[in-house]
């Protein structure tokens, strides 16, 4: 019991870590429809951020959010901005995928070029300290993790809902002609979107940093994993790809326990297909928005 | 207020509108009307600046419009009801109508706004919190006017806002659209509801092929052989 208990929390805090690069990817394509396949790199460019600036100038890694969230926001705006909006108009929507795909290869390779192909650690200021939480036991950062995952899904949502812009993004995404015809500037949006998606996966970084080493290769491992969970939610939903996190991370310290580390993995996008297969949809997917189009 | 002179606009190599001009005073309710295909959404597109002209230009108070942005043509207080309702689906007919309201001297009044939209469409009241996507077509279409009045614009264009609509909607919608013309704003209408559309309206000009062939006082219009051959079938 006293194991499988702490299998259970394993898979938790492992599904608040997924949740929190999740959000970003989903928030992307539910509002931009493009497929980030560079989300990973911005994960791992937040990464040596967070690196470099605790190694750099001493600070506590989470401080180093105040300086990795903007820069990765306008690194997000930039990315919609110079390299998917001349795209927008291309004869074929999936030039934009190919675009990040390049984008990621080119990333992944500048930081080797950087780096090298050594992992680099971020000091982790006591954040890998065990702390009990009755009878199971985590790490401090993993705890800070999950508990910055629920407080950004419910900021995103909350944004989303009752803010002004908020409400302009999902109009834009659900009826793009309408909403330029309310005033809405959808390019605009398109670029904060990205923006946003960007920071979110930002933010994860000064947190993720101190508990795992940073590599060029970093961020392959986490997205593909995030790719699934976004399809086990639902396309662009939020809700949905924190509830698939979770479940995610469950599946992979349930497996890992009892099937065997070697075959989590395999679980994992087996699982994947299966949803592909019965409901694409998503656990929270609504109708995949037709409006994409033009006008 | 409006003006279009000369233009020749399309889609890519494809010309839809040949020497297109006409003009709308403030005040004014002007229609438009032709076959289907005539190019008349295209007038409209043109104007809400979707689609740039080739040759020619719009002009807005003096001003030309034509290379703005569609949010700038907005801002400018040219609001375009689109063809088939385009709500939010989504989204509660509040948020819609929130929405609406996004253009920059609308947002700061859009509490009283609603009020007053809701003065004029009172069965929208009682929907506020239902999803756009669970009303009738003929709400929707209300929704969607009110949506448009919501942006407070001082020029206020209808593309086909009794298509697809019964008979007894149809009414309904023109009966809104007359109350909104008689407080006094600036209106350009759309249709294919020939008939209709030529009581509710000052003057019209009818498009056939890209081409203006007529224009003259709406009471005229109805009077006119090719007219009543070509549209109003007596």
């Amino acid at each position: 019991m006293q194991t499988f208990l702490q299998i259970i929390a394993n898979g938790l805090m492992l599904g608040g870590l997924f949740a929190i690069i999740a959000v970003g990817l989903t928030l992307i394509f539910g509002i931009v429809k493009v497929v980030n396949f560079a989300h990973g790199e911005f994960l791992m460019v937040g990464m040596y951020l967070t690196y470099l600036l605790t190694t750099g100038i001493g600070v506590h890694p989470y401080a180093t959010a105040a300086a990795v969230v903007p820069i990765l926001f306008v690194f997000g705006a930039v990315t919609q901005r110079l390299l998917i909006q001349p795209l927008m108009h291309a004869r074929d929507e999936h030039i934009q995928i190919f675009a990040t795909v390049g984008l990621s290869t080119a990333l992944m390779n500048l930081a080797l070029l950087i780096f090298g192909a050594d992992i680099a650690n971020t000091p982790n200021h006591g954040l890998r300290s065990q702390i009990h939480l009755g009878p199971v036991r985590i790490l401090e950062g993993q705890l800070w993790i999950f508990l910055a995952a629920i407080l950004l899904v419910t900021g995103l949502q909350l944004f989303l809902a009752r803010t002004n812009t908020g409400r302009a993004i999902r109009a834009t995404a659900q009826n793009r002609a309408a909403a330029r015809l309310m005033g809405i500037n959808d390019r605009f949006i398109y670029v904060l979107t990205f923006g946003i998606g960007a920071a979110c996966v930002g933010f994860g970084s000064a947190l993720i940093a101190p508990l795992y080493p940073t590599s060029p290769t970093i961020g392959t491992y986490f997205v593909l994993i995030a790719f699934v969970i976004v399809v086990l939610g639902g396309l662009g939903s939020i809700p949905g790809a924190f509830f698939g996190a979770l479940i995610i991370g469950l599946v992979d310290a349930l497996s890992g326990f009892y099937i065997g580390s070697d075959l989590r993995e395999a679980v994992v996008f087996g699982i994947f297909l299966v949803i592909l297969i019965l409901k694409p949809s998503g656990l929270f997917g609504t109708r995949v928005s037709q409006s994409h189009v033009s006008p | 207020m409006l003006e279009v002179r000369n233009v020749d606009a399309g889609y890519g190599s494809t010309v839809i509108l040949q020497d297109v001009s006409l003009r709308v005073e403030e005040g004014e309710v002007v229609t438009i009307v032709g076959a289907n295909g005539a190019g008349k959404t295209t007038t409209l597109r043109t104007v809400s600046g979707l689609v740039t002209p080739k040759t020619g230009g719009v002009f807005f108070e003096g001003e030309e419009i034509s290379k703005l942005q569609p949010h700038d043509v907005v801002d400018r207080g040219i609001t375009l009801i689109p063809e088939g309702r385009q709500l939010f689906p989504d989204m509660s007919v509040r948020e819609n109508l929130l929405m609406g309201a996004h253009r920059r001297d609308a947002r700061g009044v859009r509490s009283e706004t609603l009020e007053e939209v809701l003065g004029l469409f009172p069965r929208l009241g009682e929907r506020l919190d239902q999803h756009a996507s669970s009303l009738s077509g003929g709400e929707q279409q209300m929704v969607a006017i009110a949506r448009g009045m919501m942006a407070r614009p001082r020029l206020l264009m209808f593309d086909e806002p009794s298509l697809g609509l019964a008979p007894i909607i149809v009414e309904q919608v023109f009966d809104v659209i007359s109350k909104v013309a008689a407080s006094g704003m600036t209106v350009l209408i759309v249709e294919q509801n020939v008939w209709h559309t030529l009581k509710a309206a000052d003057r019209g000009y009818v498009l056939e092929n890209g081409e203006m062939v007529l224009d003259d006082a709406a009471d005229a219009l109805i009077e006119n052989d090719h007219v009543r051959q070509a549209y109003l079938g007596i």
